[in-house]
């Protein structure tokens, strides 16, 4: 499968990854590549097959309501590189 | 317009008139509604609204590395309630995806929602149009998260972004594009909400965001194919939605009808202008790139389980409607008023637990409340729970109304009285002396000097019968307003020899 130039760059606009003109050419061989090599699973006949979800027989774990976290505003914002007053902050985004 | 027009217009209401004929609007909506939880979808932290910044959030909230979801049963439970309460098709096996953008109050950079199978499919609401009931289809009802808020006025710069909001279990439910005026969107939504008050899966919230609608909005000539449609985001109150479709589909019009066409895009309603506007940045960010959650198996029940889940439903809102109807002999706009909202039903209910006679009394007890009791709250902005005057009371005036101990004037100087100053309204009447008079030989005294008083009108009643009134009125005076009036009408007839 054939990843052209335009796909790449939408991919990595989508995806917040900024890249060259030279990096998106190089991009191109490389994920029609990745979706040739995958493409290989194709031959396989899976006609009836349920998508596998576990290996092991187990079920979604459920957890009862009950209020058991937060109140660590300040661990919250520990990381990041700006906040104040507990609050995240960021570049300005508004629509 | 011409005659062919005006009856069509007469036939089908809904139409909007344009400068080349007739259109027709079509509408379908997307409703968030925020789960009834006290945990949030995935994580141990509390749903409470208004906490201090990022007080209730967890590092699976904030997203960070290496953090599991776990789901949180009950918001299972609140979603398959209300698939219940939608007469909906429930899957008992259902699947979790990502829904991928980049936001700042996504720390994620994907909800968890549900894309190819949804917990709850195919349902319907009926709702009441001007030409009767009418049902609009639900097309899924699935489970999400809710993302965080970001703050814009703190700063010239940069936004504040809490996440308190993150992670809180949604349901979005998706209607069918069934609708076809701003009217029955907005009875739509009105009874939708009544639906999750009932249940108790949604506080139906709409000032705090607890429920907001996506509305979809596309114009077409009447029978003719389906126009592009556009997605009014985000509107917060039934008042709006109703405007919004308005404006929108008048807009959508008028473009076509000067030889342009509408583009398929996500739009704002803003109240202030009364306008919608296109949200441009929005389009890209649509190619969403779904695929199955790999933090989280399949969600699967048996149906035992809904089974005991339905067991515990109230009665809705329109079985209690028809069972009103049945029972009280109350008209079908009465009952609606009733059952509108829970508690308001709840305290009819009580009155009418609490009266002696129900079959007698109910209908008059519903007129009570509706009229004197909703009235007065409303005036006062008080809310029903808050009542001054309980069930009991209410019933108690409902009783010496159909017993007859006291006239309808009388009973609402009790209303007054009891709302103001409390109080058993059966002691009030016999502390105060406002029993009727029901005695007639005390009537017929009444009657004759009234009579006797005025042989002016008495000559003018023979000649014209409907002066009667002016007799009654006179007599009802004399009496304090607490003589039978049914007593005094037929006395007066006698006495003055009118059938």
């Amino acid at each position: 499968m054939q990843v052209d130039e335009a796909t790449v760059r939408r991919i990595a606009r989508l995806a917040r990854i900024k890249i060259t003109d030279e990096e998106a050419k190089g991009l191109e061989a490389e994920l029609s590549g990745i979706l040739d090599w995958v493409e290989q699973l194709s031959e396989v006949n899976t006609d009836g097959v349920e998508p596998m979800t576990r290996v092991v027989p187990i079920s979604l774990k459920k957890r009862s309501d009950v209020v058991t976290d937060g109140e660590k505003a300040d661990e919250i914002v520990a990381n990041a590189p700006l906040s104040e007053d507990d609050y995240f902050v960021v570049p300005k985004v508004v629509e | 317009m011409n005659v062919e027009a005006k009856a069509a217009e007469a036939a089908n209401p809904n139409l909007i008139q344009g400068a080349t004929g007739d259109w027709e609007v079509i509408i379908g909506l997307e409703v968030h509604a925020q789960v009834n939880s006290h945990a949030k979808l995935f994580s141990g932290a509390s749903t409470e609204f208004g906490g201090a910044p990022n007080a209730h959030v967890s590092l699976v909230d904030a997203a960070m590395p290496g953090m599991l979801p776990v789901i949180n049963e009950e918001c299972v439970a609140q979603a398959i309630r209300t698939g219940l309460g939608l007469k909906a098709q429930i899957n008992l096996r259902s699947v979790f995806d990502r829904k991928n953008y980049f936001y700042p109050d996504l720390p994620q950079g994907y909800q968890i929602s549900q894309f190819k199978s949804p917990i709850v499919g195919e349902g319907e609401i009926e709702i009441d149009t001007d030409g009767g009931p009418k049902r609009v289809g639900i097309e899924r009802l699935h489970l999400e998260q809710d993302a965080g808020k970001s703050i814009h006025d703190q700063h010239p710069e940069y936004s504040y972004v809490d996440l308190n909001r993150s992670g809180v279990a949604l349901m979005e439910i998706v209607s069918r594009p069934d609708m076809r005026s701003s009217k029955e969107a907005q009875a739509y939504v009105t009874k939708l909400r009544t639906i999750l008050r009932y249940l108790g899966t949604c506080d139906g919230d709409m000032e705090k965001g607890n429920l907001r609608a996506d509305v979809n909005v596309s114009v077409r000539k009447p029978g003719g194919e389906l126009g592009t449609r556009c997605e009014i985001k985000n509107v917060n109150s039934i008042r709006f939605i109703g405007q919004a479709i308005e404006v929108e589909a008048r807009r959508q019009i008028d473009i076509i009808e000067d030889g342009g066409t509408i583009d398929q895009e996500t739009r704002l309603f803003d109240p202030k202008s009364g306008q919608t506007r296109s949200m441009r940045s929005k389009e890209e960010a649509h190619d969403y790139r779904y695929f199955p959650d790999p933090d989280l198996l399949p969600l699967e029940f048996d149906q035992a389980y809904v089974d005991e889940l339905a067991k515990g439903l109230p009665e809705l809102p329109d079985e209690k409607r028809a069972r009103f109807i049945k029972e009280y002999g109350l008209s079908a706009y009465d009952a609606g008023v009733l059952v509108a909202e829970r508690s308001s039903a709840d305290y009819f209910e009580a009155v009418i637990a609490a009266l002696d006679d129900p079959a007698r009394d109910g209908k008059l007890a519903a007129n009570w409340v509706i009229n004197e009791l909703f009235g007065r709250l409303n005036k006062e902005g008080t809310a029903i729970e808050d009542s001054p005057i309980s069930a009991a009371q209410l019933a108690g005036i409902a009783k010496l109304i159909g017993s007859q101990a006291i006239s309808g004037k009388i009973a609402k100087d009790l209303f007054e009285i009891v709302w103001s100053e409390g109080g058993d309204p059966a002691e009030i009447v016999e502390a105060r002396g406002m029993k009727q008079v029901t005695d007639t030989s005390a009537i017929e005294k009444a009657v004759d000097e009234v009579i006797a008083a005025n042989p002016d009108q008495v000559e003018k009643v023979k000649a014209k019968p409907t002066m009667i009134g002016w007799f009654v009125g006179q007599v009802m005076k004399a009496s304090g307003g607490k003589a039978n009036p049914q007593a005094v009408n037929e006395i007066l007839k006698k006495r003055l020899g009118i059938d």
